[in-house]
């Protein structure tokens, strides 16, 4: 064994130096994230099949009236963007505090079944019970925190083993994909459309009345999500490293499941199950920013920038507009695919 | 700085489900001393270890430190006295050593609290403790076992606990990393005063670096004391089902398990069956 190279207060210099220079990399990834995020929500307010300049858009966001776009931008573009911003934000926050949690790529909310909980309840509501839309998205928001319980609940046996949540609740989400299926069979072509297109995914004709819930559950329940940011890291040791380390591990895991489930609930009323985003968001962050740190807010922002961009793209790249969640679709459907190849390759399991 | 921290069982059940697997455990781990505890396999050691940092309610009975009920104590509170590096604790993928040695550091932050200075001393006599400063910016997947085990063991030295338990910190690792690993412990039970308490499977390296032995035998505390009061041929017979004989270890003076097999001993061919 060879003595180390460094040793005493060289050392502490050499550990605060390391530190100091992963924080700067690190806000500056996060700032550029930032920076990215405002410069598409500024785009999808001033491009499209009109164009408004800035200062246009500007004049519109302060109240004033401006002839045509106070229309276009303040009816039409504007709740749609913020709804995007928000929706994104909160599958990318929630989907990377399951990921972490349960320490597996896999464990997002949209592949562990309660996007699909979401999705059934929907369904039966718009199909089957013929609701309003104000009801639609309480019944969905209902069922996301049911079948997240549930799958909780049926894979609780001495505390919450990762691989035995994802497993039921893969199985859970193919229960009710099949219920949507059948509902869907039933549906009268007027209702098949309406709940096709709240199945896919999809901001058009997003006003405020879906928007604000959104935004709220943001700003109510981000801050928990945070306040527990710490946590989390140290859950990704292992529970019994965590708890060794003074985390209480079934307190700070229902806190977290019920404000994530309330995040990605809220968003999915207003926006239905945007595919893949939640999946999505979390290892993208994780690539950038390194698995050293919290991922909640660089996991965010990606959400936030992917559910813009991929908004905008379907809207204006194609002849005919493609509503959001075909476009995020495409783009992770391979990494899933590339995600299960790779874990089989490491033999490990799921 | 001398650890003062007494832990002790007091008529201490555990149990998964319906199985009992500790039964009326009754021990006190002296301050500042290395206690190993052995016995066979499934006889309760990690149990009682995961018991004692608070990862397991009792049935019955309590986990006491210092006077108070160890889970009662705020849990933060807990783990800057005692801390523990479990068996198989996860590592995350593409972490730098630097960032998983300063997760250590969880119970002495607070959720919105900026990193400190104290937090950076800490982990740089973390990490030179274990000799793993050269380490620091590489990412712990890359290591080899030996240097993980050393990461993970500045990983609790950040905690500056006291009290420090290891479940089978030498478990996958060739010889002379375990000994490594095991003179590392004892240097900071010498230098620091910290109280070490850590399951081993290797009997041999249990009698040579324990000041205080513990046998269970199914869920029961069977002898403790010394090593060379509990290492006896009736306790390695009563505790793993095994013939032995015990002969004093050369160089450490501390006694050396020389187990009898069916085959390639002189002994068992003349030993009764």
């Amino acid at each position: 064994m060879s003595a180390p190279a460094v040793t005493g207060p060289s050392v502490q210099r050499a550990v605060t130096r390391g530190r100091v220079r992963r924080g700067h990399r690190r806000r500056l990834i996060v700032l550029t994230l930032a920076v990215l995020v405002v410069a598409a929500f500024a785009t999808t307010l001033m491009a499209g099949h009109t164009y408004y300049p800035a200062r246009d858009v500007l004049r519109v966001m302060t109240g004033e009236q401006v002839p045509g776009a106070s229309f276009t931008v303040g009816t039409l573009r504007l709740p749609r963007a913020v709804l995007a911003l928000a929706a994104g934000f909160s599958f990318g926050v929630a989907g990377v505090t399951f990921q972490t949690m349960l320490r597996n790529p896999l464990a997002s909310p949209d592949i562990i079944g309660i996007s699909s909980g979401a999705s059934a309840a929907a369904a039966l509501a718009i199909v089957t019970l013929s609701l309003g839309e104000t009801e639609v998205a309480a019944l969905a928001i209902a069922a996301a925190l049911g079948v997240a319980l549930l799958v909780y609940t049926l894979a609780f046996r001495d505390g919450v083993a990762g691989t035995r949540l994802i497993l039921i609740g893969i199985g859970i989400s193919a229960l009710l994909d099949s219920v949507t299926s059948y509902v869907l069979s039933q549906a009268g072509e007027w209702d098949l459309q309406e709940a096709m297109r709240w199945l896919t995914g999809s901001l058009n004709g997003a006003t405020w009345r879906e928007t604000v819930p959104v935004v709220c559950a943001v700003v109510v329940l981000g801050p928990v999500l945070l306040a527990r940011a710490r946590d989390l890291t140290a859950l990704q040791l292992g529970d019994d490293t965590a708890s060794a380390l003074g985390v209480r591990v079934e307190r700070t895991r229902i806190t977290v499941i019920v404000a994530a489930v309330g995040l990605i609930a809220f968003a999915t009323a207003a926006a239905g199950p945007i595919a893949f985003v939640a999946f999505l968001s979390g290892p993208i962050a994780a690539r950038l920013v390194g698995t050293g740190v919290s991922l909640l807010v660089p996991a965010g922002l990606v959400g936030a920038l992917l559910v813009l961009v991929a908004d905008f793209t379907g809207q204006y790249a194609f002849d005919t507009r493609y509503p959001v969640g075909v476009v995020t679709g495409v783009l992770g459907a391979p990494y899933l695919v590339y995600l299960i190849v790779r874990s089989n390759r490491a033999g490990g399991s799921l | 700085m001398t650890a003062s921290h007494t832990l002790a069982t007091e008529d201490l059940t555990l149990g998964y489900g319906d199985r009992a697997v500790i039964e009326g455990l009754d021990l006190t781990l002296a301050a500042g001393e290395i206690t190993v505890i052995v016995g066979a396999n499934a006889c309760g050691k990690s149990t009682l270890l995961r018991s004692m940092s608070r990862l397991l309610a009792p049935r019955s009975g309590r986990v006491v430190l210092d006077g108070r009920e160890v889970h009662r104590l705020p849990a933060k509170e807990l783990a800057r006295t005692l801390g523990l590096l479990p068996q198989s604790p996860v590592t995350p993928e593409g972490i730098t050593v630097l960032d998983l040695v300063g997760r250590g550091r969880h119970p002495h932050q607070r959720a919105f609290s900026r990193w400190s200075e104290r937090d950076d001393a800490a982990v740089a006599a973390a990490l030179e403790a274990t000799r793993t400063t050269d380490l620091m910016d590489r990412s712990v997947d890359e290591l080899s076992g030996g240097q993980r085990q050393r990461v993970w063991i500045a990983m609790a030295l950040a905690q500056r606990t006291d009290l420090l338990l290891l479940d089978e910190p030498t478990t996958f690792l060739d010889i002379s990393h375990q000994i490594e690993v095991l003179d590392l412990l004892t240097d900071l039970n010498r230098d620091r005063g910290t109280t070490i308490v850590m399951v081993l499977h290797d009997l041999n390296l249990a009698a040579r670096y324990a000041d205080r032995l513990v046998a269970l035998a199914d869920g029961r505390l069977h002898a403790s004391g010394t090593p060379a009061q509990v290492m006896t041929e009736e306790t390695v017979r009563a505790v793993y089902g095994m013939e032995s004989r015990i002969i004093e270890d050369p160089l450490s003076g501390k006694p050396l398990v020389l187990p009898i097999g069916r085959h390639h001993s002189a002994a068992a061919e003349h030993a009764p069956v």
